[in-house]
């Protein structure tokens, strides 16, 4: 999986929970909950679509390292199976 | 025989528009069965009957709006035999044309007239009808095979399918519509109307209640240590979030102090047996509702999780039950999520509470003779002060402590 494939895969994840968002416009340093006000629940929902899609284990204990767009490319990329 | 009337799905709403039918004259209906579509300035809602019998002929047709309390259809009581033969008699339930409304002035006491160009209604079940919102299929363009000509899910793919819509058999069935549900009225956007409905509810609880407020602080180590275990053992779909250990250890306290769990109606106050949970979603579109979480009290943290993720789901997708936006007996709102650290309440009327939960946050805690530092939450209540006394109050809080302290047994 390329970066480019990755990135069209959160952008999609981010879309089911928040439709009327563009994810394209966040910056790459910019805290994705706060910038798409993206609850705790909607933020688990999109958790579990990237463990689905990209079909990287994500911990509890490692939800703070995807908070950005970079961090959360860098994490999965690291990790793709 | 029983009457289904346009139920109240609030406490201020007046009118409600039948969206649709979901069954056909002469069907047999159960207690907590869906037989209607109604929209609300607060979205669409899926109406349930209260008692069993065989569904009689609509006295009130799809897109009219009326009063609540308005009869929209008798419910039989009936036999086994009467009902089979009444099944096998019902015709397809297919609404009359816009203009032949009023040549039944008998019928019902018909508000605001349909618009003529509403589409005929056909009897489509729930799931139906959000596929075809997925795939754009217009539902008069489809031939029900169900029961009394109703359209199916299966119905709604070959037709998409017939018409060269892609996609047709892949569409995922879990996955909510985006948009609003329903077409705004011509003359206000769903979002005037919703905040209209809020407003309405607020100042007659500033009006009417006198609220008291209490807050404490809350150390959450211990919870919070036992859900990590808890939630490494589990794949990421099962895992539980912090707020579901807040509402069960709500719904334990309020077992402890009843007084707080209940309706303020007639100038007294009146307990509720239930404890069905009036958890505030925001919407998207703006605006929030609070559905109830029915019996937490009795619901295990894991099926509690279900639960609520259900609802927050069917919240948002405009798909909530008629029970489920009217029956909640105590609310909870958790602004965590927005970075506040404390929420003073506005109580919904009748209720008598409301509890708050602001961030979750790492704080400086003195215990023992040392400091350290825990990560905590700060509770409110908010609570009618004609019901109850901050002595009450306080000890709900102290309960609501005391729970959390011991997450195993919640």
């Amino acid at each position: 999986m390329t970066e480019q494939e990755l990135r069209a895969i959160i952008f999609a994840e981010l879309r089911k929970v928040a439709p009327e968002c563009d994810p394209a416009t966040l910056a790459p340093d910019e805290n994705i909950r706060e910038a798409l006000d993206i609850d705790s629940y909607s933020f688990l929902r999109v958790l579990v679509g990237l463990n689905e899609k990209t079909g990287v284990d994500i911990p509890e204990s490692d939800y703070g390292k995807l908070s950005t767009l970079e961090t959360m490319l860098a994490y999965l990329m690291a990790r793709l199976p | 025989m029983g009457e289904f009337r346009m139920p109240s799905l609030g406490a201020d709403m007046e009118t409600g528009t039948l969206v649709e039918w979901l069954v056909v004259p002469g069907q047999r209906v159960q207690r907590g069965d869906i037989v209607a579509l109604v929209e609300t300035q607060k979205g669409l809602f899926e109406v349930e009957v209260f008692e069993d019998g065989i569904m009689g002929e609509p006295l009130v047709q799809a897109g009219q709006t009326v009063p609540v309390g308005t009869v929209l259809a008798m419910i039989h009581a009936g036999t086994e035999a009467a009902a089979a033969t009444e099944v096998r008699a019902a015709p397809p339930l297919t609404a009359p044309a816009a203009g032949s409304v009023a040549e039944e002035p008998a019928m019902a006491p018909v508000v605001v007239p349909p618009s003529t160009g509403l589409p005929e209604r056909r009897a489509c079940s729930p799931a139906a009808r959000r596929l075809a919102d997925e795939l754009g299929v217009d539902l008069a363009t489809v031939r029900g095979t169900g029961p009394g000509g109703a359209i199916q899910r299966r119905d709604i793919e070959e037709a998409a399918t017939a018409q060269g819509i892609a996609g047709a058999t892949v569409a995922p069935p879990t996955e909510p519509a985006p948009s609003a549900p329903g077409e705004p009225a011509a003359e206000e956007t769903p979002a005037v109307g919703m905040r209209r409905a809020i407003a309405a509810a607020v100042s007659r609880s500033n009006r009417e209640i006198p609220h008291y407020y209490l807050e404490t602080e809350i150390d959450l180590s211990r919870p919070l240590q036992w859900l990590a275990t808890e939630n490494r053992q589990r794949s990421i779909r099962e895992r539980v979030l912090p707020v579901v250990l807040l509402l069960k250890a709500v719904a334990k306290a309020l077992r402890d102090v009843p007084e707080l769990n209940g309706f303020w109606l007639d100038d007294r106050l009146r307990v509720s047996a239930d404890i069905h949970i009036g958890f505030a979603v925001a919407l998207r579109r703006g605006g929030l509702i609070s559905p109830a979480l029915h019996h937490v009290d009795k619901l295990g943290v894991n099926e509690l999780m279900q639960v609520m993720a259900d609802l927050i789901e069917r919240t948002r997708a405009g798909r909530l039950r008629s029970s489920e936006a009217t029956d909640a007996t105590v609310s909870v709102t958790n602004l965590g999520d927005r970075g506040v650290k404390a929420v003073y309440g506005v109580i919904y009327p009748p209720q008598v509470a409301l509890v708050g939960f602001g961030r979750i946050t790492e704080r400086p805690w003195a215990e023992a003779g040392m400091l350290g530092v825990r990560p905590c939450v700060t509770a409110t209540l908010a609570a009618d002060h004609r019901a109850t006394d901050g002595h009450q109050g306080a000890l709900f809080l102290e309960a609501l402590n005391r729970h959390l302290q011991l997450p195993e047994e919640l």
